[in-house]
């Protein structure tokens, strides 16, 4: 009889060391462990195979219409480039993050630090139901209230708080679990030489958590870049470059170009949408792998 | 009580976000209130969608102004929903469980946060950018292998682009959970003879089963909403309840998507005050579910302080 070798898998030692025959329940279980592992392999393939697919065709048909009068032309029908729906895609997130940041990180401040009682988990609750509302129904609710309502129009104004409606409660949750992070000693100490809320808001528990609030606003920027539903019924469609007015003037954004675009018949035009589809994706990715290579699994949303 | 300018300043901009909530709910209701009284139950269970004639007199019911044969009847996109988002979780499930089950026993943790971050990465992609991959890739393949009437885009096409977006929820809730299960379950089962396989079935996925649901529950919640992918794949089916995974669709926000223009003709704004309807119906569905999600999500913390 062998030695009984060491083996560090456990369950494998009876079958293995002792070289008896296996018997048909052995094998039929360690057959179906082999199944289930492969189905399981197949699983993660089939979910990361399509992400792979898409940055690959995107990529592919993106690069092959890439030229540089994407980024000198307006957008008139299939022809021209894309300028101006740069313009307007920079200029809605710009003033919905001009918005949303103080609005969003004053939200985490006062979460983190005064937040204890029913009306702080009563907003958490509400700010967590606002992040779950569909983008369409913000749109729409911009639509009546602010198109109509208000009479803007399809304009830069509705647009950019459509969107900063939108990232706020992000903003707001990931500034608050940032905050929540640095130590109290720090707080009791800059407390006890007489500094005051804002001093110790400012000058100790927002400094120590820049990198966690950076990393939220950063987030919020690409979720606005890549947005299309809520734009639909706010900022309509241009032809033309920004003209300085806030309301009263439909501006160009790019998720418009892809969906649009990629109905037309002819190749002119998908070539455009998947020139604006890959500037989009590669601002959104790289956003964020960027913020998820610096902050290693460090679960913030 | 000391005046504390500072947190007084932070509490008024934090309540901006609930005032926001209730002003979404507000104006919804407000707004549809015309076309919640026209259409009353109806609206719910008909099938038929018609803005009726916006070039003739409109006519007047219960005192309000409606366009000729106006008919708004929105069951279609609840069944296009709800077909949809359920056959996007069947096909979800099981990828998103056997996925987060390699990743968390087999693939070696050198690896496993490049691998678990791609998967995360897909949540990411914006929703335009799947509906355009739909069109370019899985439209033409469905309707060149699938289907019998030779076109791809309908109720088939928008599950599995609804089931991709949705995956990595569920995934990467999961995975969070798996690596979480204590040592000592794990390793009774190793002891008792059990393969690995069988550890993981037996021992380690009954502790998350909790977990899962609630996750399953929250990817729910982003595919009854989602839009623009939907949108872009399905079809745009109106009028007539899907019959066939090749059935032309419509959901409930891909509808609304696509109404702009017509909403924006309708002399009455009867339309405009229906699909205000609508999207409060998308809105009391949602909230519903994401409820769901936070309950069960909370009962997990109460069932580990147990064990």
């Amino acid at each position: 009889m062998p030695a009984p070798n060491f083996c560090p898998r456990g369950s494998y030692v009876s079958a293995n060391a002792l070289k008896s025959p296996r018997t048909a329940l052995e094998l039929r279980r360690i057959i179906i462990g082999r199944i289930g592992w492969c189905l399981c392999g197949l699983g993660l393939l089939l979910v990361i195979g399509p992400l792979i697919d898409i940055v690959a065709v995107v990529t592919w048909h993106g690069i092959a219409a890439f030229s540089p009068h994407l980024f000198t032309e307006n957008t008139t029908g299939p022809n021209g480039g894309l300028a101006n729906a740069i313009a307007g895609t920079f200029l809605i997130t710009l003033f919905a993050m001009l918005i949303a940041i103080p609005l969003g990180v004053s939200a985490g401040i006062h979460l983190s630090e005064y937040g204890r009682g029913k009306l702080a988990s009563a907003t958490r609750f509400m700010s967590d139901t606002l992040t779950g509302t569909p983008s369409i129904v913000l749109g729409y609710f911009s639509y009546i209230v602010m198109i109509i309502g208000l009479g803007w129009g399809f304009s830069l104004a509705a647009a950019s708080i459509t969107i900063a409606i939108l990232i706020v409660p992000y903003l707001a949750r990931i500034t608050e679990l940032s905050l929540q992070q640095v130590p109290n000693t720090m707080r009791e100490a800059a407390y006890a030489l007489g500094a005051k809320d804002s001093t110790v808001v400012f000058k100790v528990v927002l400094p120590a958590a820049s990198s966690g609030v950076l990393t939220g606003a950063l987030l919020a920027l690409a979720i606005s870049v890549g947005e299309t539903a809520p734009l639909i019924y706010t900022a309509g469609w241009s032809n033309y470059g920004w003209n300085g007015q806030f309301a009263h003037e439909p501006v160009a954004y790019l998720t418009y170009v892809i969906w649009t675009f990629i109905d037309q018949p002819d190749a002119k035009s998908h070539a455009l949408a998947f020139a604006a589809a890959f500037l989009v994706m590669v601002v959104v990715l790289a956003i964020n792998v960027g913020v998820r290579l610096t902050v290693r699994r460090k679960k913030l949303v | 009580m000391k005046l504390r300018p500072f947190r007084l300043t932070v509490l008024g901009l934090s309540l901006l976000i609930p005032a926001a909530l209730c002003a979404v709910v507000l104006f919804l209701v407000l707004y549809s209130g015309q076309a919640i009284v026209f259409n009353g139950l109806r609206f719910l269970t008909q099938v038929n969608w018609n803005l009726g004639d916006l070039y003739d007199d409109p006519v007047v019911v219960h005192g309000i102004q409606v366009p000729a044969g106006a008919n708004y009847g929105i069951l279609v996109f609840i069944a296009g929903t709800l077909a949809s988002s359920a056959i996007a979780i069947v096909i979800a499930v099981p990828l998103a469980v056997g996925a987060s089950i390699f990743l968390a026993e087999i693939v070696p943790s050198k690896i496993r946060p490049a691998l678990s971050m791609l998967v995360e990465l897909i949540a990411v992609v914006p929703s335009v950018v799947f509906g355009l991959w739909g069109i370019a890739v899985l439209v033409p393949f469905i309707g060149h292998y699938l289907s019998p009437n030779g076109s791809g885009y309908g109720l088939l096409a928008a599950s599995i682009v609804l089931a991709l977006m949705i995956t990595p929820i569920i995934a990467s809730t999961l995975l969070d959970a798996l690596l979480q299960v204590p040592r000592e379950n794990r390793e009774s089962a190793f002891a008792l003879g059990a393969t690995h396989f069988e550890v993981v079935m037996k021992a380690i996925m009954p502790m998350v089963r909790t977990t899962l649901i609630g996750g399953i529950v929250l990817a729910l919640g982003r595919a009854l909403g989602e839009t623009m992918a939907v949108l872009m794949v399905s079809g745009g089916g109106l009028n007539i309840l899907p019959t066939s995974l090749f059935s032309p669709i419509s959901t409930i926000s891909s509808f609304i998507a696509s109404q702009l223009d017509s909403a924006e003709t309708d002399p009455t704004n009867m339309s405009v005050r229906a699909l205000a309807e609508i999207a409060l119906v998308l809105f009391i569905i949602t909230l519903s579910v994401n409820a769901c999600a936070k309950l069960l999500s909370s009962g997990v913390l109460r069932v580990r302080k147990r064990a």
